[in-house]
């Protein structure tokens, strides 16, 4: 969920940016970073911690957790909460380490 | 390699502060952050700061990220600025390594200040890692830099100042905070600011921490648990909350991990929030000419960063070279307003932290 | 029990508040009771009607003769613990700070809260105040039955 109306900021309408989310289309705005976007659509597991496959979100949201991890455009282990999102990018729910190809 | 007379990591409100006045003598300055824009915590800071005038209270954190970008925007002369990159190593030759676009790229510096704030602590408890789960921080980023709800309905954990300022920043963007839990006997931070939720209708329970969240995939339920005098759970007082999101607000430890690359000499002090350098009273760790500033050298509100930030700034340009004929007096000043910060009850713990870590070389 | 609720006792409130007399026109009421670093409240009065001091941890004393209930010190106040209150026939009309969205409509009424968060009366909203010096922080006047004087604290949209 997007806020719209706030009393101490303003979240002007911004640019629509179209994403793949594990081949399901998704849109987010400029400004977004990849997990901005996804919470922003209600998704809020990103992925699977490496051994116990349990769900993983973001937790920091500054870069500093590893807890957001994904693979984007097929590059295992981006930081998705500090990554910005841009038009086109395949995001992938990251299962184990991740491959790099 | 390239060199750079004064280089600071971490564009936040030490790190600004710091650069402004290190260039005002003078001294170029290579400012790096790793984030898109300078500001560091401060641009999600939707509410009005205390202190005093000289720290710009009564204004807004994101308005004084703004008023400490303006100074050294104005200064571009004399400061360089990289965003998007990230300090990776720190060097006993005075060399740092930095991460930019890709790419590794090495400067030798004369003087370096370490402004790399302050990292979320976690709490243990179980299903602690079940999305919606969130560092107070990173709910604040989420709602105030990107404008996008963490969720409806949530629970508050810690009454520290964070965790009341940003219980009340929901509200405002109209999320549902359906209790504040406290596992201490009283309420952490000011008193005003809980006073502030308590007239919403905001539930502030001492005495009570979160036990379990429930959920598959997402936290949808916790379970919390009263605490007797001795800190104990008490068995029959577990009560399940709906929720579809989790704010753990229990403190910030100092981002110290440069500072144990490059050697200074750290120590655990509980009170600052976990690892510091020792300094002395101008901010120098045990490595000549390596400085600190703000949360990393002990996690404070960002009013005394930003003056620690002025200070070291100051400091650090004396240092190699650029002392102002108003040096001694620019710095007792800042010393003095630091003092003032600190001087209340709410200091107390602050003042006790940093007993523990100034240097031996001051006595 | 501030300590351990964020609510004020009846005595603590009654304490900041000046004798009945005194509010037949309107007075800064400071509900700031403990020892933090902080004096806006005292930088920003015109009429320097609020005494802090050189050590900024002090609490705020307000000198009520000096004091014009203007409310700058209102929405000055980082902790929003400032309120101005004035007693006019069996009425109290308070100056409020508010931050939510959306703002009272003038001449609408909204529900009084107290301070533990409870609704105890109606509110007249009488004037809504927003320049750019308060900083999106809104001035909000308002009346209740003069029995509230010392239980009212906010307004809540009637639809919440």
């Amino acid at each position: 969920m997007r806020i719209f109306k706030h009393p101490i900021l303003d979240f002007p309408k911004k640019k629509v940016i179209h994403f793949q989310f594990d081949g399901v289309e998704f849109s987010g705005v400029e400004g977004d970073t990849i997990a901005s976007a996804l919470y922003a659509n209600g998704i809020k597991k990103l992925s699977e911690s490496v051994e116990r496959h349990r769900a993983r979100g973001l937790y920091c949201a500054i870069g500093n957790c590893s807890s957001c991890y994904m693979t984007v455009d097929h590059i295992p282990n981006i930081k998705t909460c500090v990554t910005p999102l841009s038009e086109g990018m395949i995001v992938e729910s990251q299962i184990g380490k991740g491959v790099i190809r | 390699m390239t060199n750079k007379e004064l280089i600071i990591v971490g564009g936040g409100p030490a790190g600004l502060a710091a650069a402004y006045t290190a260039a005002q003598t003078g001294c170029h300055v290579l400012l790096i952050d790793r984030n898109p824009q300078m500001g560091g915590q401060l641009i999600k800071q939707t509410h009005k700061f205390f202190g005093s005038e000289k720290q710009f209270a009564k204004t807004r954190g994101l308005n004084i990220a703004k008023k400490l970008i303006s100074d050294v925007e104005t200064c571009s002369d004399r400061i360089e600025i990289i965003c998007d990159a990230t300090v990776v190593g720190l060097y006993a030759d005075q060399v740092v390594n930095v991460l930019h676009n890709e790419k590794y790229y090495k400067y030798h510096f004369d003087a370096l200040i370490i402004a790399t704030g302050a990292g979320e602590k976690m709490l243990a408890f179980e299903n602690n890692d079940l999305p919606g789960i969130y560092g107070a921080g990173a709910v604040q980023t989420l709602m105030n830099l990107y404008g996008v709800l963490p969720g409806q309905n949530i629970v508050m954990v810690g009454s520290g100042n964070i965790g009341l300022i940003v219980s009340y920043q929901l509200i405002q963007a109209g999320v549902h905070v359906k209790a504040l839990l406290e596992a201490a006997p009283k309420i952490g931070g000011y008193k005003v600011h809980a006073s502030k939720l308590r007239r919403l209708g905001v539930d502030i329970l001492t005495q009570t921490t979160i036990q379990r969240a429930i959920g598959n995939g997402c936290v949808n339920q916790i379970e919390t648990i009263e605490l007797d005098d001795s800190w104990k759970p008490i068995k029959g007082t577990e009560k399940l909350i709906d929720v579809d999101a989790v704010c753990i607000a229990v403190g910030l430890s100092p981002l110290y991990q440069l500072l144990a690359m490059g050697g200074a000499e750290l120590k655990y002090v509980p009170e600052l929030g976990g690892m510091v350098p020792i300094v002395d009273g101008l901010h120098q760790t045990t490595i000549n000419n390596i400085f600190v500033a703000g949360d990393v050298a002990g996690v404070e509100e960002a009013s005394s960063a930003i003056v620690e930030g002025y200070l070291s700034g100051l400091a650090a340009a004396a240092k190699i070279g650029y002392q102002q004929p108003d040096y001694q007096k620019s710095i007792a000043d800042y010393q003095q307003q630091l003092k003032n910060l600190r001087s209340g009850p709410f200091g107390a713990k602050i003042r006790a932290g940093l007993k523990k870590v100034e240097a031996k070389t001051n006595a | 029990m501030l300590d351990k609720t964020g609510v004020a006792t009846p005595e603590q409130v009654k304490s900041r508040f000046p004798q009945p007399e005194q509010l037949l026109k309107p007075k800064a009421i400071i509900e700031c009771y403990e020892d933090i670093p902080c004096n806006p409240c005292s930088t920003s009065c015109p009429f320097h009607a609020i005494e802090i001091g050189d050590d900024i941890n002090n609490q705020p004393q307000l000198n009520v003769d000096l004091c014009t209930g203007c409310g700058i010190c209102v929405t000055s106040c980082p902790g929003l613990a400032i309120m101005t209150a004035e007693i006019r026939n069996n009425l109290a009309i308070f100056k409020i700070p508010y931050e939510f969205l959306p703002y009272p409509e003038p001449n609408s009424i909204w529900n009084g809260v107290n301070r533990d968060g409870k609704v105890i009366c109606d509110a007249n909203i009488v004037k809504v105040l927003l320049t750019n010096k308060q900083d999106k922080t809104v001035l909000v006047t308002v009346s209740v039955d003069k029995k509230y004087l010392y239980d009212f604290v906010t307004v809540r949209n009637k639809n919440e």
